[in-house]
Formats: structure tokens, C-alpha cells, sequence
């Protein structure tokens, strides 16, 4: 067996894990690992302009797909610049794993040049992180590296290398399966509590199935979709799981929570049991748990992570283990028993719904000379057909995409939900870009959002990545402006934002095209063009939107669910 | 609740740190923590004395198993245990005080390992509330300096702690 050095051995395992692309920034610490994987050509290198857009690529093409993303960043501030996106993956369960350069072996605590305890300063956002300080250890470290990323509750992984050992050299061996004695995930569920809670949910007058990003990463949107057809309930998907059902069934009552529609967040606070699958009960979900759990019912909780359980809300049917394990056992014991679930108290249930859903909650009003940011996002929809994979940022923006573009599929709604990180809109598009060429991918941000990542319009531009960014632009820091509205007495402290560059011209400079948009009747001509003429190009429209425009419902922090702030309410 | 919390968790660099890591990051409580090797020296044994609500020690024990490198947690407090905890105590021996701590060494089946002139170093191995009555029958002005170990325990009987 031929010897290998550490950098050679790093772009090996890479290879033998299937990675397609990195995304990473050169410097000091991995220069020999950038020798490396010079010499080859089967893993790419995305060469981003800043860390953190490496990693939220990374993290932006595991979303879109089934895969670990990979990030690569040097020492000191290259992994100190990965933290936020290491933490954003972190907070939505993404399976990344990041490769840190790290000083030499002898340097480490001396304050070298570029040196900082990146294992130290990751530990409280990583699902596991390695220092590999022996070459020997470099393969099975990443083999290790991999197989948690993406198995149990997925997450990121760093792995922070000397530059040392990726000079030295040893033989090249690669598991191909590793067996931990700490970690062994669960798989399937316990028989007993499934029963029950098939039980249950015949037994039920009020179902309710809320469903959250964990049916998403398990790939269980299929058996979602079955089961909730099967048996008829209401189902509402958080942010993080728009997609896992069909937001254009019937069944499907919109979103919940803080920004969710009357009718999700009313059958949430009412129904008698409700059958949570792959969600947390966020705070920006279930608002005060307290007000949440004072109305009795049952709650059967499906997730891999026990500790997810009876966290926030007190459970009484807990079922560890894997999404679309669980979901199965519950299709095939509904398929093997005669029960039916009780038709006419669900069909009572459903009057009750169709009650709140003719509220139509996300009405908006349109202005003939002002372009409504709902209104673009409709026109969106309907010149995408409700097929392209759509990223956003974080804020007013966020909160529309997810409300008007209505998800028919998983993994083609990408956006920071439990860290809620801005600028993460355009370099998730870049790592949904690389990853689905052949699918329109669009990044919905704000004139703020944009700002935190946008130097990776030049990235975007080497790699001809033809994102369509919809700029939702209303001078304001949207969401701010608008707790400062409610909340704050209208003291718009520091959400207006000023100097505001001209898009249009800012995206030409980095050789895309840019479009201005002022009135409502060019905003569907202006996305036309974008995914026909432009189609092949990155395309910046920028919307002039209103600036007092609101984001509702809304259920203010710490309210409980059926407390919510109606457009008219104002 | 207090509960007596013991983990089998590898050996590795910056395991320990995880842990405790993690109570502050979760603002749990930690009352004592030890730590060292077992007799496999891949593994070490830790045991954290902590209190709270059951809800939150359920958590606490759910997030301990979540981290990597744990490889079982048993909280001890739920059953039939021993708890001990060392202390060393070096007090201010003279005059008459030197025959009074002596026996009351003694009483607490301590033992003085170290003696000058002027100072005892008492050694005492009990449970944690045994060591706080014995400072507490000494005259505080004669405790020079106290250094404990913090709780460890084991289960009674067959309730093993092992791989």
C-alpha cells in the first residue's frame, strides 16, 4: 500500500464519501490540503468570498438534497468566519461537516499566527467536532466525521486539522461501516407506544397532525402525506416543513405559529389529540407553552432525538425513532385493523376548521401605485408554477415566501428557521444551484438580508449560477420596523435603512443582470423575463415595495396560539 | 431534587469539557463534579451532583446521552446508592485545640496525615453532609483550609455501571 499524506488522505476520503463539491477559502493552515485537491479533479472546489457563505452553502446543498455538504476553511479567523454558519446548521439539525486547518501540532496554544481553539469555540454549536492531532487517525476521524453528520439527528460535524498532519504521511485505510460504542441512534419505534397512539388517533373527535423539519431530513415526507390522507386529519407543516405535505390539499390548513394562519394555529390550540412528528413546539411555534398545554388533550411526539420530548410541552405518547420507520408501522397497523377514525366528529372538526379558513387570514390589500411584497410573491408562484427551490433570508421577506408560495415538495424551501441567521438566502441558493442545475433556484431576501452575504455575487458569477434574486426592498429593516411599530410606539430605531446602493448597477458591476421594479404592473412581466430571456443568468430584480407593509397573523412572544393580531385588527 | 448523576464516558481530550460545557449552556447546576480513568483506561467516570425539577433532570439526562462521547448515564439518587466524598482539612493545631481536634478526628473516623507544630491536616471520607457537619463542629476560626473532591457513587448490589 502506497503511503499518503494527510492532505492526500483528507481529499481521498472526500472522494470516497461521494463529495461532489466543497465549499471553501484558502489560507495558511490548508495549504496542503489545497495542494492536494489540485492534483485531482473529481471533488470541485467552490471558491466562496468569505467562510461563512462557505458553510451556508454547504449547509443550503444538504437542505436541497439528502447529502452532507462540505465546507473547508483555514485556521484563526477562516474558522472563526464559519461559526455562524456552523451554528445556523446546528440550530436546524443539518448534516455538514467542516474541515478546519489548525496550526501545527507544536504551535497549538503558543498564540501562533492564524491559531484560535476552533473545537473549543465550536463545541456548543457542533453536533460533534474532532482536533485529529495524528495522522493515523485522520481517515477514521472523517469516516466518524460523516457517519454522525448524517445519522440519528443530523447536524454539523467540524473536524480541525494541524498542518502538520497533513504533511506527514501514513497508509490509507477507509472503513466501510464504523460501529461507535457511545453513539448507536435509534431506529425503529417501540411497538407498544405506536399502538397506542394509532389508538389514540382513532379514538380522536379533534386531530391534528403537526408536522416539523425532522420529516423533512428523514426523507418521510411520502409516508407523511399517506398516513394524513389515510386518515383524513387536518396537518399543518412549521416553517422548517413546508413541503412534507401539499400545501395545495385541502387537508393542509398553512403554517402555524407567530406568523401561521388562523386556521393552523386555532385547530393546534383546540384540537383533543394532536400527533406532532419531526417538530420541536418552538417557541415561534406553539408561542407560550404554558397557554399552549392549559386546553387538555393528548400529544403523541414522534422524533429521533428523546430529548426533543416533553422539552417544552409535557408529551404523553413519546415515540422515539425514525420518521418514516414510524410512520409505516402506524400505516401498516391501520391497514391491518378495521378501525376507522370517527367520521362524524371529524366531519364536525372539519366544519369547525373551514369556520377559521373562510376568515382567509393572509387577505392583503393591494394598492394600485405601491407593489404589496405578498402580491410579488404570488406573481412567484405562479410564473415558477410552484416548481423552483426557494431560498430566503431572515425576516418580513422570510415570513411571506413561506406564506404565499405554497411548497408542494419537500427540500425546495431553504431558510434558516431556529438560528434565523441573515445572508443566508444567496449562498444557499448557490449550494441548491450546484446541486439541482436543471431546477430554477430563487433567493427571496431584503434589502437588508442581502447586504450580509453579497459578496458572493462574484462567486455566483464564476460559477454561472443563475440564481433570480427577488429583492423585496422597502428601505426598512422590515420585521424591526415592525415590532418597533406594534411594540415600541413607532421609534423606528435604527431599522431604516439609509445609503442604500442601486442594485441594479451593484449587480452589473459583478456581470449579472439587474432589474428595477416600481410599479405592481411590472412585477409579473419583470419575473417573466427573468426565467425566460434571463434564464441562464443571475437576475437581481429589485422590488420597490411598500414600506409599511406588516407581516399577519401574528401572535406576539409570548402569547399563546389564539391570540393572534388580524390585519383588521389594526 | 438533588440527584446524583454518574456518566461512562470515553476518554478522550475535551470530553470532560462537553459536559460541563453543556450544563452551563443549559444553565443546569452543578454542585460537585469529579472525574478519572476506570480501570478500562479508554473510559472515564464521571459524577456530577446537580438539582432541579424532575423535568429538568430528565432533560439533563437526555442531553448527557445526546452528547458523543457518553456512553451511559445513570442518575443514582433514583435508587439504592453509597455516595462518598474526600476532604482534606488543614486546621490551626495548638495548645489545647491540638487534643480536641485529635478527637474529634476521631469521633468522624478521620485521620491526621499531617502534623507540625502548629497545624493538622485532617483526612475525611464520608458523605458530603457528614463533611459539612464536621466543619461545622470545628471552631471556624481554626479551619486554615479546606479542599474536597466532590461527590462519587456507586449503586448497591447488583446495579453495575459498565460498557
Amino acid at each position: 500500500m502506497t503511503m499518503m499524506t494527510g492532505a492526500e488522505i483528507v481529499i481521498r476520503c472526500l472522494q470516497e464519501e461521494k463529495v461532489e463539491y466543497v465549499f471553501g477559502y484558502p489560507g495558511g493552515a490548508v495549504l496542503h490540503i489545497y495542494d492536494a485537491l489540485f492534483k485531482q479533479d473529481q471533488v470541485k472546489h467552490i471558491l466562496v468570498r468569505h467562510e461563512q457563505a462557505a458553510v451556508h452553502a454547504a449547509d443550503g446543498l444538504a437542505r436541497s438534497s439528502n447529502k452532507v455538504g462540505v465546507a473547508l476553511v483555514t485556521s484563526g479567523p477562516g474558522a472563526t468566519n464559519a461559526v455562524t454558519g456552523i451554528a445556523t446548521a446546528y440550530m436546524d439539525s443539518i448534516p455538514i461537516v467542516v474541515i478546519s486547518g489548525q496550526v501545527p501540532n507544536d504551535y497549538i496554544g503558543q498564540d501562533a499566527f492564524q491559531e484560535c481553539d476552533t473545537v473549543g469555540i465550536t463545541r456548543p454549536c457542533v453536533k460533534h467536532n474532532f482536533l485529529v492531532n495524528d495522522v493515523h487517525k485522520l481517515a477514521l476521524t472523517l469516516k466518524k466525521a460523516f457517519y454522525i453528520a448524517n445519522s440519528g439527528r443530523p447536524g454539523p460535524v467540524v473536524v480541525d486539522i494541524p498542518k502538520d498532519v497533513t504533511a506527514a504521511k501514513c497508509k490509507f485505510e477507509y472503513p466501510e461501516t464504523i460501529q461507535m460504542r457511545s453513539y448507536n441512534p435509534v431506529v425503529k419505534g417501540h411497538l407498544g407506544q405506536i399502538r397506542k397512539a394509532v389508538h389514540l388517533l382513532l379514538e380522536a373527535k379533534r386531530p391534528m397532525i403537526y408536522s416539523g423539519g425532522g420529516v423533512i431530513l428523514a426523507n418521510g415526507a411520502e409516508q407523511l402525506t399517506r398516513l394524513t390522507r389515510r386518515l383524513g386529519f387536518p396537518i399543518t407543516n412549521t416553517l422548517m416543513g413546508l413541503g412534507a405535505y401539499p400545501a395545495t390539499d385541502r387537508q393542509f390548513l398553512g403554517m402555524p405559529g407567530m406568523h401561521g394562519t388562523v386556521e393552523a394555529n386555532l385547530a393546534m390550540q383546540h384540537c383533543d389529540v394532536l400527533l406532532a412528528i419531526g417538530a420541536r413546539f418552538d417557541d415561534r411555534v406553539i408561542g407560550n407553552p404554558d397557554n399552549f398545554a392549559s386546553i387538555p388533550r393528548k400529544i403523541i411526539h414522534v422524533d429521533i432525538d428523546p430529548s426533543s420530548i416533553s422539552k417544552r410541552v409535557k408529551v404523553d405518547v413519546p415515540i422515539v425513532g425514525n420518521v418514516p420507520d414510524v410512520l409505516d408501522e402506524m400505516l401498516r397497523l391501520l391497514d391491518g385493523g378495521n378501525a376507522a377514525p370517527d367520521a362524524e366528529a371529524l366531519a364536525a372538526w372539519w366544519q369547525e376548521i373551514e369556520g377559521w379558513r373562510a376568515k382567509q387570514c393572509m387577505k392583503y390589500t393591494r394598492k394600485k401605485n405601491v407593489i404589496m411584497p405578498q402580491y410579488v410573491m404570488e406573481k412567484l408562484y405562479e410564473v415558477t408554477a410552484g416548481k423552483a427551490i426557494v431560498t430566503s433570508d431572515v425576516g418580513q421577506h422570510q415570513m411571506w415566501a413561506a406564506q404565499y408560495y405554497k411548497f408542494d415538495e419537500p427540500r425546495r424551501w431553504i431558510n434558516s428557521g431556529g438560528l434565523g441567521t441573515m445572508g443566508v438566502g444567496l449562498p444557499y441558493a448557490m449550494g441548491a444551484a450546484l446541486q439541482h442545475p436543471e431546477m430554477p433556484v430563487v433567493c427571496v431576501t431584503g434589502e437588508g438580508s442581502i447586504q450580509m452575504c453579497i459578496q458572493e455575487l462574484s462567486t455566483a458569477k464564476q460559477f454561472r449560477l443563475p440564481i433570480k434574486i427577488i429583492n423585496l426592498n422597502n428601505r426598512y429593516l422590515g420585521m424591526v420596523r415592525q415590532w418597533q411599530e406594534m411594540f415600541y410606539g413607532s421609534r423606528y430605531s435604527e431599522s431604516y435603512m439609509d445609503s442604500l446602493p442601486d442594485f441594479v448597477k451593484l449587480a452589473e458591476a459583478y456581470g449579472h443582470v439587474g432589474i428595477r421594479v416600481e410599479r405592481p404592473e411590472e412585477v409579473e412581466p419583470a419575473l417573466r423575463k427573468a426565467f425566460t430571456d434571463y434564464k441562464d443568468d443571475l437576475v437581481f430584480i429589485d422590488f420597490i415595495t411598500d414600506q409599511k407593509a406588516n407581516v399577519f397573523p401574528m401572535v406576539a412572544a409570548g402569547k399563546g396560539l389564539a391570540d393572534m393580531i388580524l390585519t383588521e385588527d389594526l | 431534587m438533588r440527584h446524583i448523576i454518574s456518566i461512562l464516558l470515553e476518554n478522550e481530550a475535551g470530553a470532560l469539557s462537553r459536559v460541563a460545557g453543556l450544563f452551563s449552556a443549559r444553565a443546569y447546576n452543578i454542585e460537585t463534579l469529579t472525574v478519572a480513568p476506570t480501570e478500562d483506561v479508554s473510559l472515564s467516570r464521571l459524577t456530577i451532583v446537580t438539582t432541579g425539577t424532575d423535568a429538568v433532570i430528565e432533560q439533563i439526562t437526555k442531553q448527557l446521552n445526546k452528547l458523543i462521547d457518553v456512553i451511559k448515564v445513570v442518575d443514582l439518587s433514583e435508587a439504592a446508592h453509597i455516595e462518598r466524598e474526600l476532604m482534606l482539612i488543614k486546621v490551626r493545631a495548638t495548645g489545647k485545640d491540638r487534643e480536641e481536634l485529635k478527637r474529634l478526628a476521631d469521633i468522624f473516623r478521620g485521620h491526621i496525615i499531617d502534623v507540625t507544630e502548629s497545624t493538622y491536616v485532617i483526612e475525611l471520607t464520608a458523605s458530603g453532609a457528614k463533611l459539612d457537619s464536621f466543619i461545622q463542629a470545628i471552631d471556624a476560626g481554626l479551619i486554615l483550609e479546606t479542599v474536597r473532591t466532590g461527590v462519587c457513587g456507586i449503586g448497591r448490589g447488583e446495579r453495575i455501571l459498565k460498557v
